[in-house]
């Protein structure tokens, strides 16, 4: 059994110790160059950067994680301090289940069919509202959890008191739960940062400088798609460059996520 | 009462539970008159009858799983949390009966405080610990708050010990200062009543004796009830002592009678500690 297990790990690290070195061969000499970070994605056979990309990846990620969170946190606080074990509660975990695991492909056609195909055009707006539906399931998954594991008798204390139950919760259970719900949100943002499948239905690309929500805004997951894709050396480099960035960035996310959750258990 | 130990219960139950406190020695907070007690179809106190006097330590003792915790539950109507948990009958506080009032449950809450088993600080610091029951019924100025700490620490015989580190969390103390701190809080609310469930059995001899110390001393102020495992805990700090078994109350009375001379035989092999 040791031996099977044991195998079975190495077989899954050597995968993605290769993937990390390749990306940091390949790419981090990208990451080196400071146009990366201030031209913009330039037309093949001249020099450029990623601004634009990482501004909007920014954005639409900021944006999909302020829709998503108060939605997740409040739905999540239902099932854990409301709903309990009623149907109802059941019923909205399994089905928050089934949309943590759905293809974010099919959350991109389905914010393109209700949304982008009614206004007739690609927009940020679009791109943001497919990542908060990303977020949504993870933040109602943790949430739920990490509320579900402050002991009820915090609770009975705090009610002992003569505390309505909406003071408790917003004082005494979150408080109790901070840092697991933070880690839930920043989890959430990690999984979203990296999601192409979405954008490319929604916030689509921008081969110049904007930030109009109302308009397709730019986004690294894409151009890595569309510069990895061609045939051009120099495409090829930037797309190395903000494939190696955006790996960083959810490594940096999630072992922030795991500090914060190991300061308090 | 087709169990086999109703058979040591001879007295009639009428008998044995209505003993009424008498008139010289103090007025009855709580009266409770006929209570069951439902945990979904389990029938887990069975027509309780008796009456809680004011300002005196009245302790509840019998085996794990008699409904002693339970009973206390009823009188806060905590087990209002939970909608598989329900109570019938009658309790009794200044002429209203807990179980059916119309209003705001908080506001019974509010004037029965409660200290569990395990202590339970909110994840906030000392001094919040206090203010946060205090700040939801009344709008104090910052002095009088900082007074009302004070005088809730001072009660729980605790300020000593934390004065200088008010602003710390409340999960840095030590078991029985937590315990103290939740007693603290129980009472910085000015509550007429002071329930506390089984509040020595997770804290060392220490720990204990200075919590026992203080239900002495808060008497004076409040009623207690007080559930313990622990029989001479009981007789140490209790006015009046119930001894129940199987969601019944098998005695009531004054806890010198209950334990030098109790009237029941069942009583009497609890207390000497032939079973139990």
């Amino acid at each position: 059994m040791l031996t099977i297990s044991g195998v079975a790990l190495g077989f899954g690290l050597f995968w993605l110790t290769w993937i990390l070195v390749t990306l940091l061969l390949e790419g981090g000499n990208a990451l080196l160059h400071a146009t990366l970070y201030y031209k913009m994605t330039p037309p093949p056979g001249s020099d450029g950067g990623l601004a634009n990309a990482i501004a909007g990846s920014l954005l639409l990620v900021v944006a999909g994680t302020a829709i998503g969170t108060p939605v997740g946190v409040m739905a999540g606080t239902y099932l854990a301090e409301y709903g309990r074990k009623s149907w109802l509660a059941s019923a909205t975990r399994f089905l928050n289940d089934v949309l943590l695991s759905a293809p974010s492909i099919v959350i991109g056609l389905f914010i393109y069919a209700v949304y982008v195909a009614q206004v007739k055009h690609f927009s940020g707006w679009a791109g943001a509202f497919a990542l908060a539906l990303l977020v949504i399931p993870v933040v109602v998954r943790t949430t739920d959890d990490m509320l579900k594991l402050v002991p009820s008798s915090l609770r009975e204390a705090t009610a002992a008191l003569g505390c309505p139950q909406w003071k408790m919760i917003v004082f005494v259970t979150y408080r109790a739960a901070r840092t697991g719900i933070m880690t839930g949100i920043l989890l959430a943002v990690a999984r979203i940062s990296g999601e192409t499948a979405p954008l490319l239905f929604t916030a689509l690309n921008n081969q110049f400088w904007s930030l109009n929500m109302n308009a397709p805004v730019s986004n690294l997951p894409v151009v890595i798609f569309q510069f990895a894709m061609s045939p051009y050396a120099d495409w090829q480099r930037l797309a190395w460059g903000g494939a190696t960035l955006i790996t960083l960035a959810v490594l940096a996310l999630n072992i922030l996520a795991r500090a914060l959750f190991k300061k308090t258990s | 009462m087709e169990t086999p130990v109703s058979t040591r219960i001879n007295a009639p139950r009428p008998q044995v539970a209505a003993r009424t406190v008498q008139s010289g020695e103090t007025s009855a907070k709580l009266t409770v008159r006929n209570l069951n007690f439902y945990y979904g179809s389990y029938h887990a106190l069975k027509s309780i009858s008796l009456e809680v006097p004011e300002r005196r330590v009245t302790a509840f003792i019998g085996p794990s799983g008699c409904g002693k915790s339970t009973l206390l539950r009823t009188f806060n109507r905590m087990y209002s949390l939970y909608p598989e948990q329900r109570a019938e009958g009658e309790i009794i506080m200044d002429g209203e009966n807990l179980l059916t009032v119309k209003r705001d449950v908080s506001l019974i809450r509010a004037k029965i405080g409660m200290v569990f088993q395990k202590p339970t600080p909110f994840p906030m610091s000392i001094y919040d610990n206090i203010a946060f029951g205090v700040r939801l019924f009344e709008n104090l100025k910052k002095r009088d708050m900082d007074e009302r700490v004070e005088w809730a620490l001072r009660k729980a015989a605790l300020w000593d010990e934390v004065k200088d580190i008010l602003g710390q969390s409340g999960h840095s103390l030590s078991g029985g200062q937590q315990q103290r701190l939740c007693i603290a809080r129980g009472i910085a609310v000015k509550p007429e009543i002071l329930l506390l469930d089984e509040p020595t059995s997770a804290l060392d001899p220490i720990s204990t004796a200075k919590i026992e110390e203080l239900v002495d001393e808060l008497k004076r102020d409040f009623t207690i009830a007080i559930v313990t495992h622990n029989m001479q805990q009981a007789a140490r700090v209790s006015d009046y002592t119930a001894y129940m078994y199987l969601g019944e109350l098998v005695e009531f009375d004054v806890t010198d009678t209950i334990f030098i001379k109790p009237k029941q035989k069942a009583t009497e092999d609890y207390i000497t500690g032939r079973f139990g």
